[in-house]
């Protein structure tokens, strides 16, 4: 389980997190939703070591984060970041090889060569994986990165806006993806994600940020809201129950 | 291309070495164990090849390694003013340790030689604009500074001549007892070897490469110093050779990719081929005079630098 406490972050003078403190339950997906600026992404890279707080702790399963190896860490948690803008020439299979690194040092073993081939298989990339990531296209790329994450085997995977770049069959590729993670292997996934349908069709939890503050959180059926999501968004959204799924319009 | 053929190549080029100079040496005089002969291939040509043989190598990984620790292919001990700063610190030992050994002005070259690629990889981490061409402009520049400041103490000390030595990459004054601090640069190119992995994990940037437990500044530092050391000794031996590594690994980067583990060696040996062509060229173009290999280097590179400035869109 991952419990933040209190934590605050400030960049210069400006406060982008303020006072948070929240608990992510195991073997669940919890979306992380909010204005552009609410410190979503911020939060992330505390939660997963990226950024030191300056004030209040992170505990993962109980301990410290900041007071872990990193080494052991990496085993345990993987968060992929926004931009990942690749400069160097590395082929799918490289860069998912990455994922290993935690475990072998790049020295891969049999059993680390496996789990890369079983994350390529995982996101249809197994014809691309001799490619090199230059010559993907956006989504393909999105992907490869993705299967990094799912050779690194961590209980917990946090994912920043992971459908940019996606087009609408890879986007609910990726989220079914995600759910078949918790699902199959009982993992945790933080998202911060900015399409509200995605988030409530997809999450078990969702957490609602503005302005460095966590605004309402809970059980999706309760976030997904018109009031809930007029204090967030500050916008007038109508939800309806479409085949059991609770869907947004807000054109 | 295969590793083997470069080996191969190498192998030969450095045997054509041996025999190209002033003083004819045949192959048959060294058979009959003729004895000027030999003395002049162990005393001269044994050692200028040898140590073209590491310079070429240890450069072009140096730069191989600044170019994955700061994600821009344009930049190398040349770019980033590492050259110019060791220089500087040459001239320091000069003024201040005059009579220090050739290993203690190693170590206030290399010293300086870190502090400015430092300094430089500081100002980088500010730099707002991430341009590729511009990161290496504001090291050229930096250089420059430097170079201008030791030049101005060089003229004030009457150290000019002594300077303009370490100027100009020249293997011509290489002889035995003159080339050997050369192979301090060997246990650090095993260090490079070792740390090739994490040098290209390191290269994908601190967020990443945290993420995958690796410690990233001890990494990148690690890389700092062994360029910074190796920088040293290559001008103190033998002087700047600059674009070596600059075009060297962005060769091997076209058919070899950027993952360390399959480029790194055959950056090293492209690295001794491409300096030994120079410096057999520069030997024979105005025979029996010479051309120094800093200006073979400085021509063939920058053409072969523009050729890829040019093009970068197509593979950078």
């Amino acid at each position: 389980m991952i419990v933040a406490e209190k934590l605050s972050k400030y960049f210069g003078s400006k406060k982008v997190i303020q006072d948070v403190s929240i608990e992510v339950k195991r073997g669940a997906i919890t979306s992380f939703i909010g204005p552009n600026g609410a410190g979503k992404s911020t939060l992330l890279s505390m939660v997963s070591r990226l950024l030191k707080q300056d004030d209040g702790i992170v505990y993962l399963d109980g301990k410290d984060v900041h007071k872990q190896k990193s080494k052991d860490l990496a085993k345990t948690i993987a968060i992929l970041r926004q931009s990942n803008v690749v400069q160097m020439k590395l082929t799918v299979r490289e860069l998912v090889s990455f994922g290993r690194f935690p475990y072998s040092s790049g020295r891969l073993t049999a059993e680390d060569e496996q789990k890369v081939s079983e994350a390529i298989t995982y996101v249809n990339l197994e014809e691309m994986e001799n490619k090199y990531l230059n010559e993907l296209s956006g989504g393909q790329k999105q992907r490869a990165f993705i299967a990094m994450v799912l050779a690194q085997d961590t209980d917990y995977i946090l994912l920043d806006e992971p459908l940019n770049n996606l087009d609408m069959k890879h986007a609910v590729q990726m989220m079914k993806l995600l759910r078949k993670l918790v699902e199959d292997f009982g993992k945790t996934i933080l998202l911060v994600i900015h399409d509200i349908n995605f988030a409530s069709v997809y999450s078990d939890r969702i957490v609602a940020m503005k302005d460095g503050k966590i605004v309402a959180e809970g059980p999706t059926e309760d976030i997904i809201q018109s009031d809930v999501l007029k204090s967030i968004y500050d916008l007038d959204i109508d939800v309806h129950n479409i085949s059991c799924n609770r869907i947004c319009v807000y054109f | 291309m295969k590793l083997i053929y470069l080996i191969i190549i190498t192998v030969l080029l450095a045997v054509c070495s041996l025999f190209v100079g002033v003083e004819n040496v045949s192959f048959s005089e060294l058979w009959k164990m003729d004895e000027e002969a030999w003395n002049i291939v162990m005393i001269s040509r044994l050692p200028r090849m040898l140590s073209i043989i590491m310079a070429g190598i240890s450069l072009s990984i140096c730069g191989l390694i600044m170019q994955q620790l700061t994600q821009n292919k344009f930049v190398s001990p040349t770019t980033a003013g590492t050259m110019d700063w060791a220089r500087l610190g040459i001239l320091v030992s000069l003024l201040f340790f005059t009579d220090a050994s050739p290993i203690w002005k190693m170590c206030i070259a290399a010293a300086f030689a870190l502090f400015g690629t430092l300094l430089f990889m500081g100002i980088l981490q500010r730099l707002k604009q991430k341009d590729t061409i511009f990161i290496p402009l504001v090291g050229i520049m930096l250089g420059n500074v430097v170079s201008s400041i030791a030049t101005f103490f060089a003229l004030k000390f009457d150290l000019v001549q002594n300077m303009s030595s370490w100027l100009q990459g020249d293997f011509s004054l290489i002889m035995e007892g003159r080339y050997e601090l050369l192979y301090i640069s060997i246990p650090l190119l095993i260090i490079a070897f070792l740390f090739a992995n994490m040098f290209t994990v390191a290269g994908m940037g601190e967020d990443f490469a945290t993420n995958l437990g690796l410690p990233y500044k001890y990494v990148v530092n690690v890389g700092l110093i062994v360029v910074a050391i190796i920088t040293a000794v290559v001008i103190l031996t033998v002087g700047m050779i600059p674009f070596l590594g600059l075009i060297v690994p962005n060769i091997v980067s076209i058919y070899r990719g950027d993952n360390l583990k399959n480029s790194i060696w055959h950056t090293g040996v492209l690295g001794a081929v491409f300096l030994l062509v120079c410096d057999i060229a520069g030997r024979l173009i105005i025979y029996p005079y010479e051309i120094s290999v800093g200006l073979m280097v400085g021509v063939i590179g920058t053409g072969i630098f523009l050729y890829m400035l040019l093009r970068r869109n197509a593979y950078a």
